[in-house]
């Protein structure tokens, strides 16, 4: 590692700098890598609305829930989503009360479980950010090729520059961001460009080494103040990303307003499966309350950086990853289980 | 949920690339959309291609840190 950036970051001595990590894989790397050491206090890193599962409404997850009580139906999800809690349970616990729920690695392995079992409904939750949606995309268009009926998809789909324009114009005081990296490789490093220039704020695309994330911090602290957006992962992450995976994706879905936990309804936040495929839908529209379990939880104010999760009364007590309260503590991406397990207090 | 691993090609069929990931051998899609061929190194995601790993990224970064040092 270069000294000089690593003297750069600790020594620093200039203006405060709040920089928001957006992407949930971003605050496990930090932790992991232990880079709140390394840094000036006058360097502070945020974690953000990055993971999708935590700023996933309870409601979803309640539907969800009232889909897999139909015996016709099976849930196909990613793990991330088993323990998210609804307003009353999980999907574990419908999975250990007689539900048919299946974790796949891939959307894609829903394919061959809809062919062997043809009078199963199978439902995918399709929760994810930009660097998911192509294989949604892809999925679709499989569904669609190969004459599959009997695969719907639950949408959930959010995106990332109009949340990171939320935060920016919420008082937030975040003055820089560590954009997430494998949600550029699909869209490339251009999106960032226009909140940059409208905050005049530093943008630093990285990877999820310790070094990368170094190399992109020494970038963005020497930009501050700057409306600029830098690449510093560009073994993968290209100006325009993966086109043809975005033209994927423009055939089957279109833009559309999305609920976020914490934040409420955000314009063009989200994407949802056009209106020509409204019967691979199972049912995602109006999907907005967020109903918590624990009413102590403060997970919606760890998502957009109002607290610390340590911050929450809950946090380490009754909210651990074994008993978590909420989504926050459930995924290995969010924020609230990734300050426990590393013990942060930055 | 958007971790994304990278791994070499080792067999191309249609839009599917087996991958090896340090003797993890995966099946990907998308094989089709970003035109890979056996030898390249990918990254990987949710069972699909989302990238080549470029191994031109050095001369890049060295720019982009000259840029920086500027600032």
């Amino acid at each position: 590692m270069n000294k000089e950036i690593i003297d750069y970051l600790k020594n620093y001595d200039g203006p405060e700098m709040n920089i928001m990590e957006v992407c949930g894989s971003h605050t496990a790397a930090i932790a992991k890598n232990g880079i709140p050491r390394m840094l000036s206090p006058k360097i502070h890193l945020i974690s953000g609305p990055g993971c999708p599962v935590c700023v996933t409404p309870s409601a979803y997850v309640d539907k969800l829930l009232e889909l897999a009580e139909n015996p016709k139906n099976c849930i196909a999800t990613f793990g991330d989503l088993i323990r998210v809690p609804g307003s009353t349970k999980n999907l574990s616990i419908a999975s250990g009360e007689g539900a048919c729920v299946e974790m796949v690695y891939s959307p894609m392995d829903v394919i061959s479980l809809a062919k062997e079992n043809p009078d199963t409904n199978y439902i995918f939750a399709t929760v994810g950010f930009e660097t998911t949606t192509p294989v949604y995309a892809l999925l679709m268009e499989t569904l669609i090729q190969e004459k599959i009926e009997n695969v719907q998809l639950l949408t959930a789909i959010k995106t990332m520059p109009e949340v990171i324009d939320y935060v920016c114009a919420s008082g937030s005081g975040v003055n820089a961001f560590i954009a997430p990296g494998h949600v550029s490789v699909v869209t490339g490093s251009k999106i960032y460009k226009p909140i940059a220039e409208k905050y005049q704020i530093p943008f630093g695309v990285s990877g999820f080494a310790g070094k990368e994330m170094l190399t992109a911090l020494y970038g963005i602290v020497k930009a501050r103040g700057r409306g600029v957006v830098m690449n510093f992962y560009p073994s993968v992450v290209s100006e325009n990303g993966n086109e043809n995976a975005l033209a994927l994706i423009d055939k089957y879905f279109e833009k559309a307003p999305a609920v976020w936990r914490g934040m409420g309804r955000i314009e063009g936040s989200g994407k949802v499966l056009k209106a020509e495929y409204a019967k691979y839908d199972a049912g995602s529209k109006g999907l907005d309350e967020d109903i918590k379990q624990n009413k102590a939880c403060n997970c919606a104010d760890v998502l957009v950086g109002k607290i610390r999760p340590y911050q929450c009364p809950l946090f380490g007590k009754v909210c651990t990853p074994e008993t978590p309260q909420g989504a926050c503590m459930v995924s290995t991406e969010g924020s609230c289980f990734s300050y426990l397990t590393s013990n942060r207090k930055d | 949920m958007c971790v994304a691993l990278t791994g070499f090609v080792t067999e191309i069929k249609g839009d599917l690339a087996t991958v090896d990931f340090n003797g993890n051998i995966v099946t990907a899609r998308g094989a089709s959309l970003i035109k890979v061929v056996p030898g390249d190194r990918v990254l990987v995601h949710a069972g699909m291609i989302l990238q080549k790993v470029s191994d031109g990224d050095a001369k890049e970064l060295e720019e982009l840190m000259k840029d920086v040092g500027a600032f």
